[in-house]
């Protein structure tokens, strides 16, 4: 078992550098000289551009500049943005409003694919199970950005159910319409996923033992059949939680989050590469952390699955 | 033949003086009384009756067999009595009446407080009827909580522990917290019947309960089973599609053909004397230990003798025999070994001798069976033979090219001259290729002819393993087992190869089918001068296909020689152990020729 972490770990550790690499190579062919872009319209002094060049490494050549970087990376100094901001301050305010939000999403994702699959699967072809499938289908067809604006009018505006947009108002019950907005838009596939192995699992022989057993209904269906088809979902679970953080821009845009969403947006625009490549490397090494995390719970959720 | 109930009371008297009833149930009156029982599958096509008026009862403390082909309603009949069919299976017409209660019409609450506790379950597979992500304990815990024999968890874990140790798991509070999957299917089959007889049931039924086990472990789980129903009074529904067990371990005998019974009485006057022509055919194509070498002639079809022997044959054989002596054999094997590595963690791994220094030769035309129980090395040893396994040490030499040495060209230009029929039926064809397509595969990887003359093959094929030339337009589902099994000799047959090796070829399918396909590779051999390797666990079937023996045990070869010499005066303990445990091997067989 801790072979087997510390293997996972390791495996970490070139990914980590392959990110950050490619990430700090992209932004750096990125067209357009960023010290310029950050004067506008304007011509810039040369000296002032000069120094800001020297201050942010961008006289360096490319692969002094990302050493560099790493060396700061490692003694705790993540820059500073175009704006004099330490990255760090960005990170520590944008970072946990972002958690929240996509934590709050998969949670809300997690429970209606586990629900709503199970019943569908133990109805499987009743009226349920059609009405779920079509209202799953319109769901996951509707792009996000439109689903958003339909919550924002409805929810927000018309019913006035909860905030519109969330500002600097970032609690739970401010994001809450958002999140739900994104689970909604992202259940489906975890919940056909439920609905699939809830079916199988349903005709499984060892469900006809348990019925055989004198076991009732009402015990079969949560310990034989519902959690017997778990290990799906929980992938899917764990998939989405990834991609989901790196793809909040859209939501934190149109709901005005102050999340990494739109810093990321900011930074990328600008061609911010410290800015940039400090987020992404962030958002990798979560992604990691939380796959190992899952491939962990594996061995929790089935006893046949061993790490050696 | 009897539709009618068959009563045994004189049977029960018989056992009654042996037994002390814990149940307190008059010996006389049924426990189970079944009427006109019908069940129906909802299918594409409409409703399938699979059962059509079954009736029979079943006397406290006796034991009954039901026996017959898969598809003949015995599964069916077993589900239907606790009403556990699949979702698209119903009660379409009959009772099932319990100690007087009609459990086909009975409510759902009812047939709770019946499952488990009055009526208990031993279902087929072991290995899939255990929930892989509970322990083994949780699961023995649940059966003994939700049938009421205990409430708080000291003693629910505790009765717990007992139901296993009855059961014959010697070291259940150590195993208590292992799963499923850490136990070996004989130990698995332990759990589940201390599962089925936890809360002291009146009637346990028991679906196939051993068929996925060694002969061995066989004998003593059905031991130990028999022993415990006959100490608690406990009356056993034992559904088998396996003659000898069945005669052997019941008083009465019900067989079943598409869903109904077609003869019932006690179990040895059936076998002894039976009267419908089903069970007259199930009788003649059962292979035991009386059985002869099935000879490939086609003289016997046409006197509708399925297994039979004539005397010119016979002598033609030992002519042959004496020839082969000098022949050189086709496949020679020496000092075969395969050693795998199996993982310890802590980057440790300790060597585990699966195929252990073993030495075999099959001269031309003859057949070698390699036999044992699951684990002794046999498959690999097959695999290594057939080039899908490369052998650790030792050399294996087909028509005296050393496989051991040969390039991959080599090995390619080898795989004509021999191939493989494997167990299951089912796994073994692409279900996403037509048949056609199938069998001709090995013409194309091997470049064979063109489109119209392997058309042509194709036919001829077919026709070869008696299976009308239509199929090979169809898929592989719409064929029934035994269909598939020729399907795949004719695959074999492809490549016109000296070699077959058939690997438990014939023990996933049912007695009359299995006597088809023998009887079908007798012939081949005969008209094509055939080498096979037959590998299998059973030893009735060994006595009708094999010329020569090899009985493996843990890698080795513990024992060899021809047929006659094995069955007639086996050296070994191991070998007699194996011969002992073949069901209904000390019963008289009616003649039925």
């Amino acid at each position: 078992m801790l072979t087997y972490i510390l293997r996972r770990v390791l495996q970490a550790i070139p990914v980590f550098f392959g990110t950050t690499f490619l990430i700090y190579f992209m932004v750096f062919a990125m067209p357009g000289d960023p010290i310029a872009g950050l004067f506008g319209d304007k011509t810039p002094n040369p000296a002032v551009a000069d120094a800001l060049r020297a201050q942010f490494n961008l006289d360096q050549p490319f692969i002094m500049q990302y050493l560099l970087y790493m060396k700061d990376f490692f003694t705790g100094n993540l820059g500073v943005t175009f704006s004099g901001q330490q990255v760090s301050d960005v990170l520590a305010r944008a970072f946990p409003v972002t958690l929240k939000l996509v934590l709050m999403a998969v949670v809300l994702e997690f429970i209606l694919s586990v629900v709503i699959g199970l019943i569908s699967g133990l109805r499987k072809g009743k009226f349920f199970d059609n009405i779920s499938l079509v209202v799953a289908l319109v769901l996951s067809s509707v792009p996000v950005f439109v689903a958003m604006f339909v919550a924002q009018y409805f929810v927000g505006i018309k019913w006035g159910l909860a905030p519109v947009t969330v500002g600097a108002d970032t609690t739970w019950g401010a994001m809450f319409l958002p999140a739900a907005v994104i689970a909604l838009t992202v259940y489906v596939t975890g919940m056909r996923l439920m609905r699939g192995s809830v079916i199988e699992s349903r005709q499984a022989d060892y469900v006809r033992t348990a019925y055989a057993k004198g076991l009732t209904h009402k015990r079969i269906v949560p310990v034989h059949i519902a959690r017997n088809s778990l290990i799906p979902v929980i992938t899917n679970t764990a998939a989405s939680f990834g991609a989901l953080i790196a793809g909040t821009t859209v939501t934190e845009g149109i709901f005005n989050i102050p999340g990494i969403g739109q810093v990321l947006y900011q930074a990328i625009t600008q061609s911010e590469v410290p800015t940039v490549v400090t987020f992404v490397t962030i958002l990798t090494v979560i992604y990691v952390i939380v796959n190992i995390l899952v491939d962990l719970l594996y061995a929790v959720l089935d006893p046949r699955i061993r790490y050696v | 033949m009897s539709d009618s109930p068959v009563t045994a009371i004189d049977m029960n008297q018989e056992t009654d003086v042996l037994v002390h009833d814990s149940h307190n149930v008059d010996p006389n009156k049924p426990l189970v009384e079944i009427r006109d029982l019908a069940i129906g599958f909802t299918t594409q096509g409409g409703v399938v009756e699979a059962l059509k008026g079954v009736s029979f009862d079943i006397f406290p403390g006796e034991t009954v067999a039901i026996v017959g082909e898969s598809g003949s309603g015995k599964s069916t009949t077993a589900h239907g009595i606790i009403n556990l069919l699949p979702e698209n299976g119903k009660i379409t017409g009959g009772s099932v009446k319990f100690e007087g209660k009609d459990l086909a019409t009975a409510k759902k609450a009812d047939l709770y407080k019946v499952r488990g506790r009055d009526i208990g379950f031993v279902p087929q597979d072991p290995m899939s009827n255990l929930n892989p992500v509970w322990s083994v304990g949780f699961q023995v815990r649940e059966a003994v909580k939700a049938n009421g024999l205990a409430t708080n968890k000291k003693d629910v874990n505790a009765r717990a522990i007992e139901v296993l140790k009855e059961a014959g798991l010697a070291d259940a509070e150590r195993r208590m917290a292992q799963y499923p999957h850490q136990f070996s299917g004989g130990m698995r089959q332990r759990v589940l019947i201390g599962i089925g007889l936890a809360a002291n049931p009146k009637l346990l039924i028991a679906d196939e309960p051993t068929s996925a086990l060694d002969v061995t472990v066989q004998r003593v789980i059905l031991d130990h089973l028999e022993a415990l129903t006959r100490e608690r009074n406990t009356a056993l529904l034992l559904i088998t599609h396996d003659l000898g067990l069945a005669a052997e371990r019941a008083t009465k005998l019900i067989v079943m053909y598409q869903g109904k019974i077609v003869e019932a009485g006690p179990s040895l006057k059936i076998l002894q004397s039976p009267q419908h022509p089903y069970t007259k055919r199930l009788i003649a194509s059962a292979p035991s230990l009386a059985s002869q070498r099935i000879s490939g002639t086609h003289v016997d079809h046409v006197g509708g003798k399925e297994a039979g022997i004539d005397v010119a044959d016979l002598a033609a054989k030992h002519e042959r025999a004496k020839a082969d002596q000098a022949a050189t054999p086709v496949v020679e094997v020496k000092d075969l070994t395969k050693i795998y590595s199996i993982r310890k963690g802590n980057f440790k791994s300790e060597p585990l001798r699966a195929v252990d220094n073993i030495s075999f030769r099959i001269p031309k035309g003859r057949t070698l069976a390699l036999v044992g129980e699951s684990g002794s090395g046999k498959t690999t040893a097959a695999k290594m033979v057939l080039g899908l396994e490369k052998p650790t040490s030792g050399d294996i030499f087909l028509d005296g090219t050393n496989l051991a040495g040969a390039s991959r060209s080599e090995l390619f230009k080898v795989r004509r001259k021999m191939q493989p029929v494997f167990q299951d039926p089912y796994g073994s064809l692409d279900p996403q290729r037509s048949i056609g397509a199938i069998i001709s595969e090995p013409l194309k990887v091997h470049k064979v002819g063109d489109s119209a003359s392997r058309e042509a093959r194709i036919k001829e094929l077919l026709e070869q393993v008696s299976l009308p030339t239509a199929v090979a337009k169809r898929y592989p589902n719409e064929l029934s087992g035994g269909q598939r099994q020729r399907v795949a000799i004719a695959r074999a047959l492809a490549l016109k190869p000296e070699i077959v090796v058939l690997d438990e070829a014939v023990s996933a399918l049912d007695v009359l089918v299995q006597a088809q396909i023998l009887q079908l590779l007798a012939d081949l051999q005969s008209e094509l001068d055939l080498t096979y390797l037959f590998i299998t666990h059973d030893l009735a079937v060994v006595r009708v296909v094999a010329d020569e023996i090899a009985v493996m045990e843990q890698g080795k070869i513990v024992e060899s020689g021809t047929a006659d010499d094995i069955f007639s005066n086996a050296q070994t303990e191991y070998t007699q152990k194996l011969l002992e445990a073949i069901p209904g091997a000390g019963i008289e067989w009616g003649d039925v020729e």
